[in-house]
């Protein structure tokens, strides 16, 4: 089974080959409230680790999406735009945001593991 | 200074309320349901609001109050009848709006409510005005509970069943525990509803009768979002001192009879309602799902700036983005293409009526 690393901005990266599929975890759309929009990076595009590459809004609020790694854009996640609704419901699983060609791999090594993320989630708050 | 609660706090925790500070009080922004849910069944049943932090003034006097009132507010309190309710504007000399309130002909005098941000200025500005004639009263003894919704009357009436003949816009006493409470039939939702100006001490007793009658507790995110479909004002984002009730397209508010009258901007109301103003408040709908909000800047399609969002969200009922704003007058009337600049792109969007989600207000019985 492939590691889930995670991001301090509480996104989430699964490392299949050199191709990461990235979200934001189930502890972000807990602080986001309901989520009713969502956009994606284009795809071909690249986008830089720490830069932003999407945005959710809640009723309450917009939050930009970050990358935790570099690369470029292979896929993006229609069906979360169509129905934002669905990052609430399966934030880890099916609600995936967009999958990138890593340029960097060592760019994973930064990256928190579950353990070490739940900590850092409980501790912040935020 | 010390965050303030309201006598419901404790209700609020255990329904897991996520708390935020508001105008200085510790207030529930959203309980377990979340806000999207919150909002939905306040449309198709009805919702339990705390809206304890506004404030209740009361003053107290006779027919001189009446007239003095008027010096105050541009509206005909002569033909107020008691127990009838009329939303009115606390204005400055340049028609700039401090706060935006409902008045109620009471027993004795009036009960004024007003914005829990606004109330402690408007108390200030208010005896200012009369001059120490009339006892005054900001009470905070009182709670205020909101229940809206279409399934409102049905669950009132099982704890309170006299409220059967209150019609929209007026109120009345009625008794709870033995105490004395007033309730008025209006609301911020663009629903039917009430609203409960009752004792602390039994307000928390009140709410637990109205959630055993199938009510539930709604947070401020769900309010807000209510009100904007309902195209109402929230005071501080869509009106404030500089902009005039002309200009937020509150004309109605202001009494025909009262146009030639003396009241704090009278001169500027009378000018802009017979020679027009250069901003309106209008609804805007984005053409895609994007969301603008508040401060969001307007352009025509020659690319010029003309105008401000002033409030924004997703319309959870009407199932899209809204907004409400000011733009220039020339391009205030329906159907007129804008763009809206978000996060560096612009985005098309059309002027549209207000409200977004047509209001279900029990007018007559």
């Amino acid at each position: 089974m492939s590691e889930v690393k995670f991001s301090k901005e509480h996104e989430w990266i699964k490392l299949e080959g050199e191709v990461a599929t990235i979200g934001i975890t189930k502890h972000a759309t807990e602080m986001l409230g309901d989520i009713v929009f969502a956009e994606l990076p284009d795809k071909g595009s690249s986008v830089e680790k720490d830069g932003t590459a999407g945005v959710v809004e809640s009723t309450k609020a917009a939050s930009d999406v970050y990358t935790p790694v570099s690369g470029e854009v292979v896929d993006t996640n229609q069906a979360i735009v169509d129905d934002p609704a669905k990052i609430n419901e399966d934030p880890e699983g099916a609600a995936w945001f967009f999958k990138l060609k890593m340029k960097d791999m060592s760019e994973m090594d930064s990256l928190m593991n579950k353990d070490e993320y739940d900590k850092f989630a409980k501790e912040s708050g935020n | 200074m010390e965050i303030k609660e309201t006598s419901l706090i404790k209700l609020h925790k255990s329904h897991g309320a996520k708390l935020v500070e508001f105008a200085g009080y510790n207030m529930p922004i959203q309980y377990s349901d979340g806000i999207l849910n919150e909002h939905k069944f306040t449309r198709s049943n009805c919702g339990i609001f705390d809206v304890s932090h506004m404030g209740q003034l009361f003053i107290i006097g006779d027919n001189d109050l009446t007239e003095d009132l008027e010096k105050i507010f541009p509206i005909d309190l002569q033909s107020l009848k008691k127990n009838q309710s009329k939303y009115s504007f606390l204005m400055n000399d340049n028609g700039g709006i401090y706060d935006d309130l409902i008045i109620t002909k009471i027993n004795n005098g009036y009960l004024i409510i007003l914005n829990a941000a606004c109330k402690d200025n408007d108390l200030k500005i208010i005896k200012k005005k009369l001059n120490g004639k009339y006892k005054i009263d900001l009470k905070d003894n009182l709670s205020l509970v909101a229940l809206q919704g279409p399934g409102s009357k049905n669950v009132l009436e099982k704890i309170i069943p006299e409220i059967d003949n209150l019609k929209f816009m007026h109120g009345d006493e009625f008794k709870f525990s033995n105490l004395d409470i007033y309730i008025t039939r209006s609301g911020y939702t663009g629903e039917d509803g009430f609203e409960i100006s009752i004792p602390n001490e039994i307000a928390e007793k009140f709410t637990k009768e109205l959630l055993d009658k199938g009510s539930k507790l709604i947070g401020l995110g769900a309010r807000d979002t209510l009100r904007m479909e309902a195209g109402l004002c929230l005071y501080g984002n869509d009106i404030d001192t500089e902009t005039t009730p002309i200009e937020a397209n509150l004309k109605w508010a202001i009494s025909k009879k009262r146009i030639n009258d003396q009241y704090p901007g009278s001169e500027v109301i009378k000018k802009q309602i017979q020679s027009g103003v250069k901003k309106l408040r209008v609804g805007i709908k984005p053409d895609t799902k994007v969301i603008a909000r508040a401060n969001t800047k307007i352009f025509n399609e020659e690319n010029k700036e003309i105008g401000k969002i002033t409030s924004g969200t997703f319309g959870p009922s009407v199932d899209h983005p809204i907004s409400m704003g000011y733009v220039d007058n020339n391009y205030s009337s329906l159907d007129t293409k804008i763009f809206l600049e978000i996060r560096g792109k612009k985005v098309s969007a059309n002027i549209c009526k207000l409200p977004f989600y047509q209001k279900n207000y029990v007018k007559e019985i």
